[in-house]
């Protein structure tokens, strides 16, 4: 395995080979990593110091299920901190099956102009760019298939990530042609901040991935995908309804954040649910089950169609019906797809827009409930008007110029679907994750609401501490070696499944790590990234969660009572 | 007493959405499972008002009782 550099100062290339420190690492294990050794903590995210870093993960290029995901990592515009945020999508087979387990792109083109970078077997091209300047996501992924053909992976920026507004991000073509995002943390921005407007990669000839033992392998992974399969979490209700299907669990449980974070329950939550959208997709022709990547059988996603039947948008998830929905009080499931649509061609952040875009209803720049406001407000980001750059910067940008304090944010990222005080367990992940409110990082919801490896009462503190603290080593792990978090539900409550992770590490790399040896990769990603962010110039002040969750919320009447002792407790390990 | 009863996911597949359900005094959520011919190895989640529930939970006149296949996202 190699990696390939990329410096966009004097648009050269080199290619590494991979240092020893860096051979059991993958995903965001090794994007954080690189940029912890590479990036100076205190450098302006825009800047010529920032480095954006792509890696596989671990499994990436193998036949285990659902092991195709992307880690892209940076020091982070949104949040000042160090940031890895993954996606599904066409990349990270590519990347694998070239050899190549990274590529870093540092510097910043002297000259006034955008590029586009084109990877393959013996390296790297860097041309510059002007037909697609100012183009959506979908038309750079059509342009780039037709030139190079239906195989060609695509990483592109939108026009958000032109203007490196701090909630642009990097869209991955998926195997249909629709758009995966590495979504969070403004990491568009920070490839803008590069100007490069798209990355192609074409894998053939590649040299492979290693394999010390295949048979070996094979077997962990027959025992892997099977285990996948057989939960009714990964085997069933996720291909048929998808990640949707949260919005009525979390409304009957009091926890689905309804008007900027006031409510627990939204009263349109039935026509935004995953059951309505699994019946409109289908009587509509969509296709209510979808793989982001080949080799994923979990197959979460779908296309959604409007009322004519044409596409209208795919990749459709619950944060995002979430935001756009019971967060700003929209109760109609085609207009929340269209803003869906949008956000994926422009390019922008669905969880961070939404938040955006309560912020924005607390300003009274649109009244609550005006789906077609948002319509023009993304329209306003897209067109990058004066409001457009306000709002495409995120919440606390958004509420600073408009004097409004209720942000529902922690490090400048929108906290996303699950009410804090209502699902304590996530409220503990928010606060004290590195990457700012992110629910992937320590997903407590599991325990806390679906009975899946466990199962600790949300509206009770007692627990949540631990809760989270484990779920946020063992993510770190699962997002080091590629595979999708949804993994996680059968690996949760399947032992067998969980060893087999080991043993394909094991059989993949000749190495002979035990249970321990898996999660100290995941508490050693994340002292890495708790050292960037502490040089950065985070305290534990900012592991905390904004002010308005000592009100209670309904109809629990749910408070938020973990003391700020105990989450300074939450990294320690 | 009368108690309302709301399925989700798979669970509403032939059967329904929500609906009000008669019951004897001191009825438990298994009572409402077996009412509507629901297998048990089904539920996997039963709310009771909001509140996570077992199936002998004892109901009350009023409660809503939310029942649930395995469901999962993120
Ligand atoms: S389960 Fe969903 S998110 Fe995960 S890899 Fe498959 S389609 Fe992508």
């Amino acid at each position: 395995m190699k990696i390939y550099r990329v410096n966009m100062s004097n648009l050269s290339f080199t290619q590494e080979e991979v240092p020893e420190e860096w051979r059991l690492l993958g995903g965001r294990g090794l994007t954080s990593a690189i940029v912890a050794k590479e990036v100076d903590p205190t450098c302006n995210p825009l800047g010529s110091k920032n480095k954006l870093v792509f890696a596989p993960g671990l499994f990436a290029g193998t036949m285990v299920a659902n092991s195709g995901r992307l880690s892209v990592g940076a020091k982070s515009p949104l949040t000042g901190g160090i940031k890895e945020s993954n996606a599904g999508g066409t990349a990270a087979q590519r990347f694998a099956k070239l050899g190549v387990k990274a590529l870093i792109v540092e510097g910043i083109p002297e000259e006034d102009k955008w590029y586009c970078i084109h990877v393959h077997k013996d390296g790297v091209e860097i041309k510059e760019e002007t037909e697609l300047l100012g183009k959506g996501n979908y038309e750079v992924i059509h342009t780039m298939t037709a030139r190079y053909g239906e195989n060609t992976g695509v990483m592109t920026i939108g026009q958000a990530g032109e203007y490196k507004l701090s909630t642009a991000n990097i869209s991955v073509k998926d195997p249909k042609g629709h758009i995966r995002s590495a979504g969070r943390g403004g990491l568009g921005a920070v490839m803008g901040s590069k100007r490069i407007k798209f990355i192609t990669l074409d894998d053939n000839d590649g040299a492979g991935i290693e394999m010390k033992d295949k048979e070996k392998f094979k077997d962990a992974a027959r025992i892997f995908n099977k285990a996948l399969l057989e939960h009714p979490v990964s085997g069933d209700a996720l291909p048929k309804y998808g990640t949707n299907v949260l919005v009525n669990i979390l409304n009957e449980a009091g926890g689905l954040p309804t008007k900027n974070f006031r409510m627990g329950r939204f009263d349109g939550a039935e026509k935004i649910c995953g059951e309505k959208m699994y019946d409109t997709i289908v009587s509509r022709n969509g296709d209510p089950t979808h793989g982001c990547h080949v080799g994923c059988i979990i197959r979460c996603s779908q296309t959604y169609n409007d009322k004519d039947g044409k596409y209208l948008t795919a990749g459709f998830e619950y944060e995002t019906i979430w935001g756009f929905g019971a967060g700003c009080l929209v109760d109609d499931l085609d207009i929340i797809a269209r803003i869906d649509q949008m956000c994926d061609d422009i390019g922008l952040d669905t969880i961070d827009t939404a938040g955006t875009m309560m912020v924005a209803m607390e300003a009274g720049l649109l009244p609550w409930g005006d789906g077609e406001g948002i319509i023009k407000f993304v329209e306003e980001i897209k067109e990058g008007s004066h409001l457009g750059r306000i709002l495409g910067n995120g919440p606390n940008f958004t509420g600073k110029a408009f004097g409004v304090t209720r942000i529902p944010t922690v490090k400048g990222q929108t906290i996303p679907a699950y009410d804090p005080r209502a699902v304590k367990g996530i409220g503990v992940t928010y606060a004290t994750t590195t990457m700012g409110a992110d629910h992937t990082a320590g997903y407590a919801v599991a325990t806390n609401i679906l009975k899946v490896g466990g199962n600790i009462d949300p509206l009770n503190k007692e627990g949540q501490i631990e809760l989270s603290r484990n779920l946020q080593i063992a993510t770190a792990s699962i997002d080091s070696s590629g595979l999708c978090l949804f993994v996680a539900f059968a690996v949760l409550d399947s032992e067998p499944a969980s060893h087999a992770i080991i043993d394909m590490v094991n059989a993949q790399y000749g190495t002979n790590w035990s249970v321990e040896d898996w999660f100290d990769l995941g508490r050693s990603v994340l002292k890495t990234e708790i050292a960037f962010n502490k040089a950065a110039g985070f305290t534990s002040k900012d592991d905390r969660l904004p002010e308005f969750v000592a009100e209670s919320i309904p109809p629990h009447d749910a408070v938020w009572d973990i003391t700020n002792e105990e989450l300074d407790q939450v990294l320690q390990f | 007493m009368q108690v309302d009863v709301k399925l989700f996911a798979s669970l509403r597949e032939g059967r329904f959405e929500s609906e009000k359900a008669e019951l004897e005094n001191q009825s438990r959520v298994i009572d409402v499972i077996k009412k509507y011919n629901i297998p048990l190895e089904e539920v996997h989640i039963c709310l009771v008002d909001g509140r996570d529930a077992d199936t002998e939970h004892v109901l009350q006149d009023g409660n809503t009782v939310s029942l649930f296949p395995p469901v999962g996202g993120a």
